[in-house]
């Protein structure tokens, strides 16, 4: 009897799983499937789902307008620049942080934490304002750096749950072992939070991937990524759902390729301190 | 002498080569509609004769004003050619933030672009944007309906009143097609694109002569309970979610009998691969009520080169060949003459082959003719524009009007609290603004 109920609670939990997942899917099926009618019936009410005249004039005409290859070139770069030269800062960071956590650390993790609670806008023209003088503007440089900046935060956060999780003692055997400071980061700890240091790259470079203030108030012609062809397809006059989904699904296929291949490595790094 | 001589020879093909090698490559942001779509299309044609390339940013259209105002008023001189429209070209040129384009030359033909479109692009006598195209608004119907309900259309330009028993005699929703179809969406460029008109019809007015709001004036109430009224009745469901596209959709697929909106929808209505009402399509001016002044707006896309831009020469030559008569035959020719960049030059209008093309050419001209962005109310205002008020601060209050009334229609709110709302708003703005003490 007992048996009965805990399957009957299994299914009822694998349904409500799969109804969620659906839900949470939805949008991302519906843009991928608008992106293959045409522009009528994009647009058409009752929506068809499943039974329309296929075709793939709206990819068509996103690819005889745009650049594809060079913004999903800019986007590459500016999304694991940003993430490596994050790390690069980030692990030392979130190292001292962890294991030799002095009066202020507390104070200054709440600290970084609360500059993501100011409105981007807020600083666009002073941050405009130095990279004109600078010569950043429209440059993937410009972007790596802005974009490691606001990032910064949330990885140091994350890398520090992650490495407040690995025992002290550890490192500290390395140490009387005689390992250096840089090869006890290098050697000791970064391969033991590998998990969490994966996920934390990779959630990074779907946030910098994903990030469309920055990408396109600082970029132009040159540095301008795959969130600068989106917005090339929304028109103020004229039908352009089809064509809209088209590239929209064209900018996030590769990051849903990444995610999907390392979803074993995200789903571990999520619950890395949980099964230890 | 002979090394002299070699010497001035090296010297002078190192400058020819310079010459060469100084074709320039101009960056052109621009918004996504097709007349642009097909600019991009033929300008390989402009960069083959200059030697000259373009680098396009298509954006959409609230992200491009937003780029290009903070990249041209803090000087980052990212652009050489910029599209705006006729909101901004005032406004920005007065800022001395745009390059003055008064001499593109004899051959650019000046006067031939109608006087209204130049006025509104213009600020202190110098004209800071060529226009590559212009509108008015006009009222599409439904040739065959009105038919089939026996309804004689007036002769002269109708009233708000007449439109509403025409509007009551052709709605249908049974067999799907509705009486009326307006913006309800909210934005300066949305539903109040619309309203704007309609309030001048009834007589209204944004600011008296001393900067003093004036939305909860009678004129404001009765335009409004009008246009609340007209919806909920005969408008389709969800009407405050529909602004132009969703409506040109609409009208295009046989579900609205009228529809007051942008003249340049007209070459996608009456056309047969696009609209399955291009045959039963007539249209005729926008209504008027208490007034027929600036009952009928005033837009253009226009283009202009920033303050801040290094390569001025070759972006003036790109706008003259972008907005010359020339283009305009072009397009015609290679496009189709339907689709030619309506409503900037008088010589379209006397080109035989745009007229038989497009059967609203006259009705078009005469809206645009008639739209005077410095006389577009009944008493006297201190501002410019027909559909909006040529002030900085006019996007973010003609944005926040534009969602109390869509509110308003959406049953949210009445339409008293709205424009109480509207007015409060606007008080407070040109207070901060200094306008009024």
């Amino acid at each position: 009897m007992a048996r009965a109920v805990s399957t009957r609670r299994k299914t009822s939990f694998t349904v409500a799983a799969w109804a969620v997942s659906f839900l949470i899917f939805f949008p991302i099926l519906w843009t991928f499937l608008t992106g293959f009618k045409t522009e009528g019936e994009a647009i058409a009410s009752p929506p068809s789902f499943l039974f329309f005249d296929w075709n793939l004039s709206a990819y068509e005409a996103v690819n005889q307008r745009s650049d594809y290859p060079k913004h999903f070139f800019n986007s590459v770069i500016i999304s694991f620049g940003s993430t490596a030269l994050g790390l690069l800062i980030a692990i030392p960071a979130a190292w001292a942080m962890a294991f030799v956590p002095a009066k202020h650390t507390k104070d200054i993790l709440m600290w970084m934490l609360s500059t993501k609670m100011l409105p981007p806008v807020g600083v666009l023209i002073p941050i405009f304002l130095i990279f004109r003088d600078t010569g950043l503007l429209d440059t993937r440089t410009g972007l790596v750096i802005v974009l490691t900046l606001i990032n910064l935060p949330i990885i140091i956060w994350m890398l520090f749950t992650y490495f407040r999780e690995i025992p002290g003692e550890v490192l500290e055997a390395a140490r009387m072992d005689g390992a250096s400071l840089r090869n006890e980061i290098l050697y000791v700890l970064t391969p033991m939070a590998v998990p969490g240091i994966a996920s934390t790259l990779l959630l990074n470079v779907i946030l910098a991937w994903n990030e469309a203030f920055w990408t396109l108030n600082l970029t132009a012609a040159d540095a301008a990524p795959l969130t600068a062809f989106i917005a090339a397809f929304s028109s103020p006059e004229g039908l352009f759902y089809a064509k809209l989904s088209a590239a929209s699904t064209m900018a996030i296929a590769p990051i849903v390729i990444l995610g999907w291949f390392s979803q074993k490595q995200l789903v571990r790094g999520m619950t890395f301190g949980a099964v230890k | 002498m002979s090394a002299l001589r070699n010497a001035t020879a090296f010297a002078a093909a190192l400058l020819a080569s310079t010459a060469i090698a100084q074709a320039e490559t101009l960056t052109i942001a621009t918004v996504n509609n097709s007349d642009m779509i097909i600019m991009q299309k033929l300008s390989p044609q402009w960069e083959e004769a200059t030697g000259n390339k373009l680098d396009w940013i298509v954006l959409e259209e609230n992200v491009l004003r937003q780029r290009v105002t903070v990249d041209i008023a803090a000087g980052g001189g990212q652009f050489d050619i910029i599209t705006i429209g006729a909101y901004e070209a005032p406004i920005w040129g007065a800022n001395g933030w745009l390059t003055p384009l008064d001499d593109l030359g004899e051959d650019y033909d000046y006067d031939d672009i109608y006087e209204t479109v130049r006025a509104g692009l213009s600020a202190d006598g110098s004209l800071y944007a060529v226009p590559f195209y212009a509108e008015s608004s006009f009222t599409f119907y439904r040739q065959d309906l009105v038919d089939a309900a026996g309804i004689e259309l007036p002769e002269e330009q109708m009233t708000y009143d007449q439109f509403r028993d025409i509007v009551a005699q052709l709605h249908d929703p049974d067999n799907g097609v509705f009486g009326t179809c307006q913006r309800g969406k909210a934005g300066w460029g949305e539903n109040m694109a619309f309203v704007g008109p309609l309030v001048n019809a009834f007589g209204g007015r944004w600011f008296d002569m001393d900067w003093q709001p004036q939305l909860e004036s009678d004129a404001w109430k009765n335009a409004i309970n009008y246009y609340v009224d007209l919806m909920n009745n005969y408008g389709p469901p969800g009407a405050s979610a529909n602004g132009h596209n969703e409506n040109r959709a609409l009208f295009a697929d046989g579900k609205c009998a009228t529809w007051v909106d942008a003249t340049s929808a007209a070459g996608f209505i009456f056309n047969p691969n696009e609209s399955t009402v291009a045959d039963k399509t007539n249209f005729t001016q926008a209504p008027k009520q208490v007034t027929d002044k600036g009952t009928g707006w005033f837009w253009a896309w226009a283009l202009a080169i920033p303050e801040s831009s290094k390569k001025v020469e070759a972006a003036k030559d790109f706008l003259k060949w972008s907005t010359s008569k020339e283009y305009v035959k072009l397009v015609g020719e290679s496009e189709g003459w339907v689709a030619a960049p309506p409503g900037t030059r008088m010589s379209t209008y006397e080109n035989e082959m745009y007229v038989s093309a497009a059967p609203f050419a006259e009705t078009v001209e005469t809206s645009i003719l008639a739209a005077n962005p410095a006389d577009a109310t009944l008493e006297p205002v201190p501002y410019t524009g027909v559909q909006f008020v040529a002030i900085p601060e006019f996007q973010g209050i003609g944005n926040f009007v534009g969602q109390q009334i869509s509110a308003a229609l959406a049953g949210q709110q009445s339409v008293d609290e709205a424009l109480s709302n509207s007015q409060a708003f606007a008080v407070r703005e040109m207070t901060k603004a200094g306008y009024i003490k």
